[in-house]
């Protein structure tokens, strides 16, 4: 397929990694910001075929990872109502909850249905006028444009019978508050190229200034994630830190105008609480008042809920770049994708999911019946 | 999930006052909303999320891009003896 195939060559590839092996004097530690990209550098094992003094650590940008148990409990509570068509991107679906999945949910009888695009809502609004359809409208800024065409047609076109559970985060507070922590690693990010498809990347400049650390606005192919690396450690062997952008055949430094215009017509900046992380300030979207009768939060006055993660996960310093999979414990053994523990296992694009359908939990295993072996 | 594929512009037409298109994907042909891209057209490769094209790719950055990494292999073609002898050395 053209735009994807050629970023797949693997000589140009092996050249790009040369070139980064001949330019780096010392070790540096990267973070990707995005989960796709995250999926990507283990599926093609980009990690691997770099030099051993650089380093990707994995980011907080998978947003099923990132929406809060509390909120995942709502989406049931909702969808488990008779007169409630519950939509939502497939992916969410096996996420657990406190009281099992939306999938489990669908089994017992609930009305929960995949859409491929939020305006499928729309059609299932129109085609089921006697029932309330709630879409789970979970998303960094890449699918904000989307989630928030949604509402503003159903508002012009005056549809009473849809609403949107909101779990929108945004990446570059996410990237402040990871360079804040005390025990921060992370000393460059390959920025998230379809997020700044949206929002262009300005808001990426000051973070770059700030906290001295280069950001690379980065592809998804294998071509785009060495290249992107390759410019962050040339800024990093330089002593510059400025943001930049691989990804130009895909944006430019404004984003998409007409998308960034609607979404904040629709949505307005809010306190977020991310999963395995915690409260950040600003880092999330909610609907404006405006928008409030498309608000499930509101139609449905679903009630605080408390909830408990297990001890024993480690996401949150995974999520933060302090910590890898192979760290943890419970990786592999009692946390897998069907089983998962927490945040970084309940999507595919979580880093311990990613690690897991790649393979990687075999080598821990194999690592650790050596050490078992020897002691013997 | 912000995954974005790029794909051809196949025709436009309009539902509901939405500007729409048939986009084809290698072998798979999908709607997808244009209005994000007012200048998209015919014959264009936009990059589609969850049914919107949300940048049209734009072919001169894309060659000037890839014309960059043809570059960088020929000049490690250039220096390979160099890198084998350092790899050779320090064994990976």
């Amino acid at each position: 397929m053209k735009y994807i195939d050629e970023y797949r060559n693997p000589k140009l590839a092996r050249s790009v990694i040369q070139e980064i092996r001949r330019i780096q004097t010392r070790p540096w530690v990267i973070m990707e910001v995005c989960g796709g990209q995250t999926h990507s550098i283990v599926k093609h094992g980009i990690d691997r075929l770099l030099p051993d003094g650089v380093e990707l650590v994995h980011g907080p940008g998978c947003p099923v990872c990132v929406t809060p148990l509390e909120t995942i409990d709502k989406a049931q509570v909702i969808a488990a109502q008779p007169d409630v068509i519950f939509c939502s991107f497939g992916d969410m679906l096996r996420v657990p909850g406190s009281h099992g999945d939306l999938f489990t949910l669908k089994s017992k009888g609930a009305d929960v249905r995949v859409v491929y695009s939020p305006l499928d809502c729309l059609k299932i609004a129109y085609a089921n006028p006697e029932k309330k359809i709630t879409f789970f409208a979970i998303g960094f800024e890449t699918t904000a444009p989307a989630n928030a065409m949604l509402v503003d047609r159903a508002k012009q076109e005056g549809v009473k019978n849809l609403s949107i559970l909101v779990s929108h985060s945004l990446v570059p507070p996410s990237i402040a508050y990871i360079l804040q922590s005390p025990q921060n690693r992370v000393q460059g990010f390959l920025g998230p190229g379809h997020v700044c498809a949206i929002m262009g990347y300005r808001e990426y400049e000051p973070i770059s200034e700030r906290y001295k650390v280069p950001i690379v606005i980065t592809g998804f192919e294998p071509l785009d994630l060495l290249q992107g690396t390759l410019m962050v450690v040339r800024q990093l062997e330089a002593g510059r830190a400025v943001t930049e952008n691989q990804y130009s055949r895909v944006l430019a430094r404004d984003g998409n105008v007409a998308a960034r215009k609607l979404v904040n017509n629709v949505f307005e900046v809010s306190d977020r609480k991310w999963r395995g992380v915690g409260w950040i300030p600003k880092s999330g979207f909610k609907l404006r008042w405006e928008y409030r009768d498309y608000d499930a939060e509101r139609i449905f006055e679903v009630k605080e809920i408390d909830t408990k993660e297990p001890a024993i996960c480690i996401s949150g310093q995974i999520l933060k770049g302090i910590k890898k999979p192979h760290d943890c414990p419970a990786f592999g053994t009692e946390c897998t994708p069907l089983t998962p523990l927490g945040a970084t296992m309940v999507s595919a694009e979580g880093a311990c999911a990613a690690y897991y359908s790649y393979g990687r939990h075999l080598e821990k295993r194999k690592a650790e019946a050596a050490q078992l072996g020897g002691a013997a | 999930m912000c995954l974005a594929i790029p794909g051809k512009v196949l025709e436009e037409f309009d539902r509901r006052g939405m500007r729409m298109a048939r986009v084809q994907f290698g072998g798979i042909v999908r709607e997808a909303s244009l209005d994000y891209v007012p200048t998209a057209k015919v014959g264009d490769y936009v990059l589609v999320h969850v049914g919107f094209a949300i940048s049209t790719v734009n072919a001169e950055e894309a060659a000037r891009t890839y014309q960059l990494l043809e570059e960088m292999d020929q000049l490690t073609e250039l220096e390979a003896p160099v890198v084998d002898e350092v790899s050779a050395r320090k064994p990976q």
